[in-house]
């Protein structure tokens, strides 16, 4: 009940400071509009680079075009969603450094909320709508026989990825209370984890795959749903059903990305740092 | 006791880079010890060095901070242990930071309080028109931020801190950065709002004249120990303070003696300065002095605070 509650609050003041962020942005219209489309077209560079790989090859790793555009399409959805919502959290370390962190503290919200929605940007909704252009290139061409589980199983990489890439922002953040100047590695695991995953597993080494599905849950995202879509053999011939963990995975990354969380604010209350 | 600190410590760990990968882990007592308590309705000065460990209170009495130990508790609340049921009852001030809404006009940052904290609709009314009345913000309210100066943004600052009615506001270096008119307001506010209101006010500064107008109580803190609590007054006592009275002669004459009533402290052509006990009355002093000298023209400086407490804090120091 307690923990409902605080979740209502914590949304609550999500909506609110989001909102003054969404205004304080749209001061300044021209701007705003440069950026999007900036965004848009930097992102979309992003997957005309595969384009241009399989211009010159068929296949990358044996996976063909609509197959990687398919792993594409769901982690820049996934991720962009992770990224609308909870992508500011990297500023955190600077908020610490330079003091306006405590400010955070004495409002009646809870935290996380407020640094989750701190420089909340709109228009990282252009990676969220290429990423879903591409996702729906992708279903579309791709050679599938659908079945149900199939169908479903879209919806919920796409909203369990999210989970997980929050999850991995939130950590991220956690960190951060430790290393304020750590805003680039939270980075490197967000951006480059999302990276990653637009490739297919089969082009990186082993010890890699090993790493981003049982250190990092990353494979769940997409690589081991999708392989089930695409009736491909799964990376590191991990049983049939780990197709279907994804809610499970998301869900346990969620809780320890909280517990993290909670460490890191309640070492910063006890140091100040 | 509305504010109750009863032994409280806080402890930093340190850690400094000694070499690539390697630290050196130190304990640094930022508070050592410090009891007092605070009335309802009380205006408390609270001073100290840089380091000495003001802020680090500040933020343990808001619940930015976890005590390390002792006893705390703000209207009955621990504030580190409930923070957010407190945030409702306590307004803060940051002098140097401001959480108004920069690119926005000061009017959505009040906005975005009255939905925060909750204030019913008539009370954020009733709040905003009397802080924009006495801090004078009428004009600004359509303004955005960053077009402010410091003295109408540290206004919109302390109103914003104000609107969900706190019992307690604490000031961090209110005043700091200020021109003597914007000071002015500002004081003028918090003397109306403490005396009006009743709104407990715990400030810091290194402005002694925010202490001398607002303050009957001083609380020195140096080296995270308490050096004095009490009035004012007693603080030029305690620290040994002296007024000088400066007298202007027909000519150049020798220092003045006027045994141990006075010493002269300074001679500059027919200009002397006389360091006096502070409380004394100057009235005997300047008597004979005017009885045995050829005396022009006269006056009295008073003790300034600030060596007041440099000295305690020497005195600390060497203790």
């Amino acid at each position: 009940m307690a923990e409902a509650t605080r979740l209502g609050e914590g949304l609550r003041a999500y909506r609110l400071i989001a909102g003054m962020w969404i205004r304080s942005t749209m001061t300044y219209r021209t701007s705003f509009a440069l950026t999007v489309v900036g965004n848009l077209l930097i992102t979309g560079m992003d997957f005309a680079a595969i384009l241009l790989m399989f211009s010159q090859v068929d296949s990358l790793g044996g996976w063909t075009l609509p197959e990687v555009a398919l792993l594409y399409g769901l982690s820049a959805t996934a991720f962009g969603f992770a990224d609308l919502l909870l992508g500011s959290m990297d500023v955190l370390g600077g908020r610490i450094r330079d003091g306006s962190f405590d400010t955070l503290l004495v409002r009646p919200a809870p935290v996380l909320a407020q640094v989750g929605a701190d420089q909340f940007a709109l228009r990282r909704l252009g990676r969220i709508t290429q990423g879903v252009l591409v996702l729906g290139y992708a279903l579309v061409a791709v050679d599938v026989e659908w079945t149900a589980a199939k169908v479903l199983l879209v919806p919920v990489m796409v909203v369990c990825g999210a989970v997980i890439f929050g999850s991995l922002f939130v950590a991220g953040a956690a960190f951060q209370f430790v290393a304020q100047d750590a805003a680039e590695v939270q980075n490197a695991f967000t951006y480059g984890g999302g990276t990653l995953l637009q490739y297919p597993p089969t082009v990186f080494g082993t010890d890699l795959v090993r790493g981003v599905t049982y250190v990092l849950p990353l494979a769940f995202v997409n690589w081991v749903p999708a392989a089930y879509v695409l009736g491909r053999p799964y990376p590191l011939d991990l049983p049939e059903w780990a197709a279907f963990a994804p809610p499970l995975v998301a869900g346990g990354f969620c809780v320890l990305a909280g517990l993290a969380w909670r460490a890191g604010l309640r070492a910063y209350r006890s140091t100040g740092s | 006791m509305f504010i109750e600190v009863d032994g409280v410590e806080k402890v930093f760990d340190v850690r400094r880079k000694t070499g690539f990968l390697k630290r050196e882990r130190r304990q640094v007592r930022a508070v050592d010890s410090i009891s007092f308590t605070v009335a309802r309705g009380e205006m408390v000065g609270y001073i100290g060095p840089n380091g000495a460990g003001k802020s680090t209170t500040i933020k343990m009495l808001t619940g930015i901070l976890t005590p390390s130990g002792g006893r705390l508790r703000v209207a009955g609340i621990d504030p580190s242990r409930e923070r957010t049921r407190l945030a409702h009852r306590i307004g803060v001030v940051f002098g140097q930071r401001t959480t108004l809404w920069w690119d926005l006009p000061l009017i959505d940052s009040y906005r975005l309080m009255h939905r925060m904290y909750r204030i019913p609709d008539d009370r954020y009314r009733e709040n905003l028109d009397r802080c924009v009345e006495l801090l004078e913000l009428g004009g600004l309210l359509e303004v955005p931020v960053r077009q402010l100066s410091l003295g109408q943004r540290m206004r919109g600052d302390i109103a914003a801190a104000l609107l969900h009615d706190p019992e307690v506001l604490y000031l961090d270096e209110p005043t700091i950065g200020l021109d003597v008119i914007s000071k002015a307001k500002v004081r003028e506010f918090l003397r109306e709002l403490n005396g009006e209101r009743g709104t407990t006010v715990l400030l810091t500064t290194h402005d002694l004249q925010d202490i001398e107008q607002l303050c009957s109580r001083v609380m020195v803190i140096d080296h995270g120990r308490m050096v004095y609590d009490g009035a004012l007054a007693g603080l030029h006592e305690a620290g040994g303070s002296e007024r000088i009275l400066v007298v202007d002669l027909e000519r150049e004459l020798p220092p003045i003696e006027v045994g141990s009533a006075a010493r002269v402290v300074k001679v500059e052509g027919p200009r002397q300065w006389l360091a006096f006990p502070a409380g004394e009355s100057a009235a005997g002093l300047v008597a004979r002095v005017a009885a045995e000298y050829p005396l022009v023209d006269l006056s009295v400086r008073e003790p300034d605070i600030e060596a007041v407490i440099a000295r305690m804090y020497a005195e600390k120091a060497t203790a």
